[in-house]
């Protein structure tokens, strides 16, 4: 297979069949609402959708997002020849009706048609020791993003201070704020620390984790857990109809910060959680969620 | 217990739903989003008005494509976030005697006071449920504005059948969404107050 055409199955994957972790979590929040219920409803029409989507390769979501690609590459790899390759596949994917057109010009208003446009997709570069390609793909829905948001500690309204008892305040306070307008239930992708851009993009690396998988850090997994069961309590439920289920899963990410300042950014990522990985060694690629 | 409905809906079926009803709604309803409404409202355009009359407008961009007859399909087709037609949405109501909104997210009091006043709810349908409910639009009658607003901005005048959804803001004032973000806001409060 060619490059260009592993990107676009790559794609194709990432916007018409949901990872397995996520799927199965949604199936639990099923399991767990009371019958004939709104969020029993809402949980027995996504997961049909889920399987539908799969099934007819269409898009799970009609916002199939912004593209956000992170590689890593072995030494003598070059940058060109992946972003070319990603353009190429990008554009297919459009004509294919995987992706719907989702890259405006801020200033004329104009939409490229082809989802292609300035830092759009967007690409993390980063060259690795290993002698094999790892490509990983997050499409961002644009509803989710839009409830996202970064706390500055101390924050005095919330009495929120410079330490993880402050970062617990205002995350409690950023998934209440959200309601179910993130497409809830949401997976939660928390940065501590960085300046104001490295702590939002932390948090949005924290969504190539599976459900699941805890931060390394024992105290910091430890948090993870306790947010998980908290935000649980606030009651939103699916769409903000109430139940059982407000976020499928926290994650937090950790970085330096400078003494003056203390970010915590949190970003939301909607039910429909896309992400998939390529690896290609010797000419053979691999798929993976 | 679910409720069926089929466009066009009467005033007295609407009145008589209330926040939490599950609903499977068919027949005719319009597309509509940002240009849609504000078109809908500074130019009052005679062509939507036969399909809008005791029907629903839907806030939704959807992904299309033609068949090979040259037919359109919709191929996703999930609701978008409504709060950006709340200048607009009450005036379509009225001007076009619309008796429901589909969308997500919930809308402000502007829209919930139309919705009151002309007899109206507002439905709330599964948020990224596209391929499911692009499943549930039988047929494509009609498209208007296509070359001048583009695909997901176009009034797509569709045919649907058991399009899941539930009454979240009803006519008689009540609104889910105004429950429950006093009831977690109040929990949120209670969590951070408690200084673990």
């Amino acid at each position: 297979m060619q490059l260009k055409e592993a990107f676009l199955e790559l794609i194709r994957r990432a916007a018409t069949d949901l990872p397995p972790d996520v799927e199965a979590v949604l199936q639990k929040a099923y399991e767990k609402e009371d019958d004939n219920t709104p969020a029993k409803n809402v949980f027995a029409t996504i997961l049909e959708n889920v399987k539908l989507a799969r099934k007819q390769s269409t898009p799970i979501c009609q916002d199939t997002g912004s593209l956000v690609f992170y590689i890593d590459y072995p030494e003598g790899g070059k940058e060109r020849d992946y972003r070319q390759a990603i353009e190429w596949a990008t554009v297919e994917a459009t004509n294919r009706q995987y992706l719907r057109p989702n890259s405006v010009d801020p200033v004329t208003g104009k939409n490229s048609g082809n989802n292609l446009g300035v830092n759009a997709p967007y690409i993390h570069f980063h060259q690795w020791d290993r002698d094999e390609v790892r490509v990983r793909l997050l499409l961002k829905g644009g509803g989710s993003e839009n409830v996202g948001s970064q706390y500055k500690l101390p924050h005095p309204p919330l009495n929120a201070g410079r330490d993880l008892k402050g970062v617990r305040k205002v995350v409690i306070d950023a998934v209440k704020n959200a309601q179910g307008l993130g497409c809830a239930p949401g997976t939660i992708g928390i940065g501590l620390g960085g300046g104001r851009d490295t702590s939002y993009s932390l948090s949005k690396e924290q969504f190539f984790r599976k459900i699941g998988q805890r931060n390394q850090d024992p105290e910091l997994a430890r948090f993870e857990e306790q947010l998980l069961e908290e935000l649980n309590q606030l009651e939103i439920g699916p769409m903000g109809f109430g139940g059982k289920t407000t976020v499928l899963d926290v994650f937090v990410g950790k970085q330096a910060r400078h003494p003056a300042t203390y970010y915590v950014s949190v970003s939301y990522n909607c039910w429909a959680f896309r992400r998939k990985t390529m690896t290609i060694k010797n000419g053979e690629v691999r798929y993976d969620d | 217990m679910t409720i069926k409905l089929k466009t066009p809906i009467s005033e007295e079926e609407i009145r008589n739903l209330k926040i939490g009803d599950t609903v499977l709604l068919s027949g005719v309803i319009v597309t509509a989003r940002d240009q849609a409404h504000k078109l809908m409202v500074e130019e009052k355009p005679e062509f939507i008005r036969p399909y809008l009359k005791e029907s629903v407008v839907y806030h939704c961009g959807p992904v299309v494509r033609k068949d090979e007859n040259g037919n359109w399909q919709f191929v996703s087709a999930g609701p978008t976030t409504s709060a950006r037609e709340e200048p607009y949405q009450s005036i379509v109501i009225g001007e076009y005697n619309v008796r429901g909104v589909i969308g997500k997210g919930g809308m402000g009091p502007k829209t919930a006071e139309g919705l009151k006043k002309y007899g109206a709810v507002y439905f709330h349908a599964v948020g990224g449920a596209g391929t499911l409910i692009a499943n549930r639009v039988k047929r494509v009658l009609d498209v208007f504005k296509l070359e001048e607003f583009g695909t997901p901005e176009a009034f797509w005048v569709i045919e649907v059948e058991d399009f899941p959804l539930v009454v979240t803001v009803d006519a008689h004032g009540n609104s889910m969404h105004k429950e429950i973000l006093e009831k977690s806001s109040k929990i949120a409060e209670e969590l951070i107050n408690k200084n673990v």
